[in-house]
């Protein structure tokens, strides 16, 4: 966060934070608003997200995985994943589930407001099966209809076309399903209008993103950056939406131009593997900041969408193609292979010093494997890796002076490495 | 191997980490490729129409402890997924030219990236099987993954794959899952004439061997069975085993099991070989009959999503044409899929009043007491108190 103002004042500090608190606030009272105005709504997935079909339908969305991760911010989570442990469900599972269930069976009042009914659960299956059983179980607690867009993994160097034709035909079928559903037309002028906003948002977002380069880094690529992102995952396509890109780029701008950043020293640069951990954000990124340390790209902050790496966009010009190549290029939908040099490449252009991956146990469509991560980049590679584990929504799993000793002895062997010449590839050359 | 049941000994079949079957089929086939396979259920008919060698990997078993493959997978992983990787790292596996991993779960997923980079030799192939079933764009969508597949398998063999052989490799497929459906109604209608030990000895023991030859054991070992003067055991109770479709409980957990008094009539162990559950439909494009016999007959199961009902239906189902006493819920530590499954298909038990139980295994556990325990208890309280 900008701390000191170097001369020059401040115009627009502040603002990507209280805008966001503001855009959400309103999709909450939409969304508690739904059930006296009739308004359908449907639930559904960040990773993939056909949020622009449903809005052009007239739904409101709601994302139980955005309940859960605010749930734990607010540290509440506990009490509903007992909840649902209660009910059978394996200490083992992802806590987003249980938190999602305990909540559903504590009659979904959220810290964040009540939460409607929905009128429909949509799976867009992109990057994680647990996605399926989330809705299978809660299709069954609401006794409401279930949708599975099949979003293919991309298992090859490129999507093959044979995968768009396949999500581009079941698209056409889900909107058929929505229309029958609902008995609302679906507004193909509106879409395109969606469409279009949601491209001037996803440039938007992809250039703040970029801005990351610049040393020192104008903001924390993970810390900041995953309340950055909530718009265009939760509110892509409206108006408000591009408006709020175009005025966190103004803040990060003049940070730039003010010589602001997340630290007063930028010491440490590194790229962040895998999800936060929600119920101790802030004490987790003192222990960065503390080192001035900061991240300057991270793959969590890619979960709904790869505009910077895979180069897709909404396009009212192609709206389905463009809606499902966009599905597909999401961080956990894309092969290990391909996520491997993604880091890689953030690691060279951001000029990092290193990796830091947080494992979380939640989540084993991200986490299985990571290691493997670490063996690529420390054994062939010589790139300091600090690799760490806790979870992103449970906090029993978040042992904070370990994962404090953890960092602490990360970034005394970087300053080591740098007393003794040692260079870290990143930092000293920008191919690397 | 100790003789505690007929065809024990089948099980040094699988349990031999020099893979002795495989290089016998290796010198005999001095160009042949062969392709592992990971569960659940992998369209081995087309790699052996492709004139390669299918072998079914399901983890280490009892026979290795994990080193290295922990540096690459969590702890927190399923077991399977790791001990297939630490078989992999430890030199097991140099004998396979290939492997395909189905689209289960998020683990083996992954666990295909982490093949690929740690073994650069081998061909990986990644086949991600249609999970909307009501489309009318799954079956087009499914033919294109499969041909993909031919293709992969062409590449590495150097040889076309005719639409013939594959109608050939379909046939004896068909045919072994005719036979493995005949031991597991064998199982159903008569417990004490076949036991799971046993059903799942001869079944596993296709593993690393051609189909031909699977077929043939089966033929013989069915012929003893059909044979056999039965002596009808003490009380059991007549229960359906869930949730062991991928990673595989060890021998001595099944062996618990009967022992304690259950008489495991159905069970999902080592459920790709008998996943389809119908002939695949005869004539025109046999990728395209595949993709339909998938879409349409498939085994209905927790690692694939077929609608909103069927899964839940299909197993109600099974609970009442097979008259069960109960349910035993047997799942891996770490395995997402079943323990998701679990909670809503016992909820239905709930309401249809059908007892269960549910227990949690590793494939290499060793003590067995507290289950044994539980089992007796749960079979007690059906015996006794229902």
């Amino acid at each position: 966060m900008a701390t000191e103002a170097a001369g020059r004042s401040a115009r627009y500090q502040g603002f990507g934070r209280q805008r966001q608190k503001e855009l959400l606030q309103a999709w909450w009272r939409r969304l508690e608003a739904a059930p006296e105005t009739g308004q359908p709504v449907a639930y559904l997935f960040i990773s993939g997200a056909v949020e622009e079909v449903l809005r052009a339908m007239g739904f409101e969305v709601a994302f139980p995985e955005v309940t859960a991760l605010n749930c734990a911010i607010r540290q509440v989570s506990a009490d509903y994943i007992l909840r649902a442990e209660d009910l059978g469900y394996s200490q083992d599972v992802c806590g987003y589930v249980k938190n999602d269930i305990g909540l559903f069976l504590s009659g979904n009042r959220s810290p964040m407001g009540r939460l409607p009914r929905p009128t429909l659960l949509v799976c867009n299956y992109a990057g994680c099966r647990v996605y399926i059983k989330w809705f299978e179980a809660l299709a069954l607690g609401y006794q409401v209809p279930l949708y599975v867009l099949d979003v293919p993994y991309v298992r090859t160097e490129t999507v093959l076309p044979t995968d768009v034709e396949y999500v581009v035909g079941q698209l056409q079928e889900f909107i058929e399903f929505c229309e029958r559903l609902t008995g609302r037309a679906f507004d193909e002028g509106r879409f395109r209008t969606l469409l279009a906003n949601a491209r001037q948002a996803e440039d938007l977002w992809v250039e703040v993103l970029e801005m990351a380069r610049h040393v020192p880094a104008p903001f924390d690529a993970y810390f900041e950056a995953v309340y950055f992102m909530a718009p265009i995952y939760i509110l892509r396509g409206l108006p408000e939406t591009v408006d709020y890109y175009e005025g966190v780029r103004r803040e990060i701008q003049e940070r730039m131009e003010l010589g602001l950043g997340p630290v007063p020293e930028e010491r440490f640069r590194v790229v962040v593997e895998g999800p936060p951990p929600w119920p101790y954000l802030r004490d987790f990124w003192d222990m960065f900041k503390a080192w001035g340390a900061v991240t300057v790209a991270s793959t969590y902050t890619k979960v709904g969408g790869l505009w910077d790496a895979a180069g897709v966009r909404h396009d009212p010009a192609r709206p389905l193609e463009s809606v499902a190549e966009y599905a597909m290029h999401c961080y956990v939908n894309w092969s290990l292979d391909h996520r491997r040099r993604l880091l890689l490449d953030y690691y060279r252009r951001f000029r990092a010093d290193g990796f830091v991956i947080h494992s979380v146990k939640s989540c084993k469509s991200f986490a299985a494997g990571e290691a493997d991560f670490r063996e690529a980049f420390v054994k062939e590679l010589d790139i300091p890796t600090l690799f760490i584990e806790s979870d992103l929504v449970d906090p029993r799993y978040f042992q904070k002076a370990q994962l404090r000793n953890r960092i602490d002895a990360f970034f005394e062997a970087l300053e080591h490495r740098r007393v003794v010449g040692i260079s870290t590839g990143g930092r000293v050359t920008s191919n690397g | 191997m100790g003789g505690r049941f007929p065809f024990e000994d089948w099980a040094d079949r699988w349990s031999d980490l020099s893979f002795g079957e495989v290089r016998r089929w290796r010198d005999r086939h001095p160009d042949g490729k062969v392709i592992g396979t990971f569960p659940v259920w992998v369209p081995t008919e087309i790699i052996h129409a492709a004139g390669a060698l299918p072998v079914a990997l399901y983890g280490g078993g009892t026979l290795i402890d994990i080193e290295h493959a922990d540096a690459r997978m969590q702890s927190f992983i399923c077991s399977i997924a790791r001990s297939t990787l630490e078989l992999g790292l430890r030199g097991y596996l140099e004998t396979l030219d290939g492997m395909v991993f189905p689209s289960i779960c998020d683990v083996a997923r992954n666990l295909s990236g982490v093949w690929a980079r740690n073994f650069p030799r081998q061909w990986v192939f990644y086949i991600h099987l249609p999970e909307n079933p009501e489309s009318r764009h799954a079956v087009p969508y499914m033919v294109a993954e499969l041909r993909r597949l031919v293709q992969g398998l062409e590449a590495l063999t150097g040889r076309p794959v005719s639409s013939e052989a594959l109608w050939r490799s379909i046939e004896l497929y068909e045919e072994n899952r005719r036979l493995i459906q005949t031991l597991y109604r064998i199982k159903a209608e008569e417990p004490d004439r076949l036991s799971t030990c046993e059903a799942y000895v001869l079944v596993r023991a296709g593993a690393q061997v051609p189909v031909e030859e699977h077929n043939r054991l089966l033929t013989e070992a069915l012929g003893d069975i059909q044979a056999r003067t039965i002596h009808r055991r003490r009380d059991r109770v007549r229960v359906l085993l869930e949730g062991s479709f991928c990673e595989q409980p060890p021998l001595d957990f099944l062996w618990v099991l009967e022992e304690a008094g259950c008489a495991i009539l159905d069970d999902d162990l080592l459920l790709g070989r008998r996943f389809l559950e119908t002939t695949v439909p005869r004539g025109g494009d046999p990728l395209e009959a595949l993709a339909v016999a998938y879409l349409r007959s498939g085994r209905s199961t927790a690692v694939r999503y077929e609608g909103p009902t069927r899964r839940v239906e299909t197993f109600l189902d099974r609970v009442r044409r097979l008259r069960v006493d109960g349910v035993i819920f047997a799942y891996a530590k770490f395995c997402d899929p079943a323990q998701f499954d679990y909670v809503v298909l016992k909820e239905h038990l709930e309401k249809a009043g059908v007892p269960y139980l549910v227990l949690e295994f590793e494939e290499k556990m060793t003590t067995f007491e507290v289950i044994q325990n539980q089992v007796e208890t749960f079979v007690e309280s059906i015996l006794f108190y229902t």
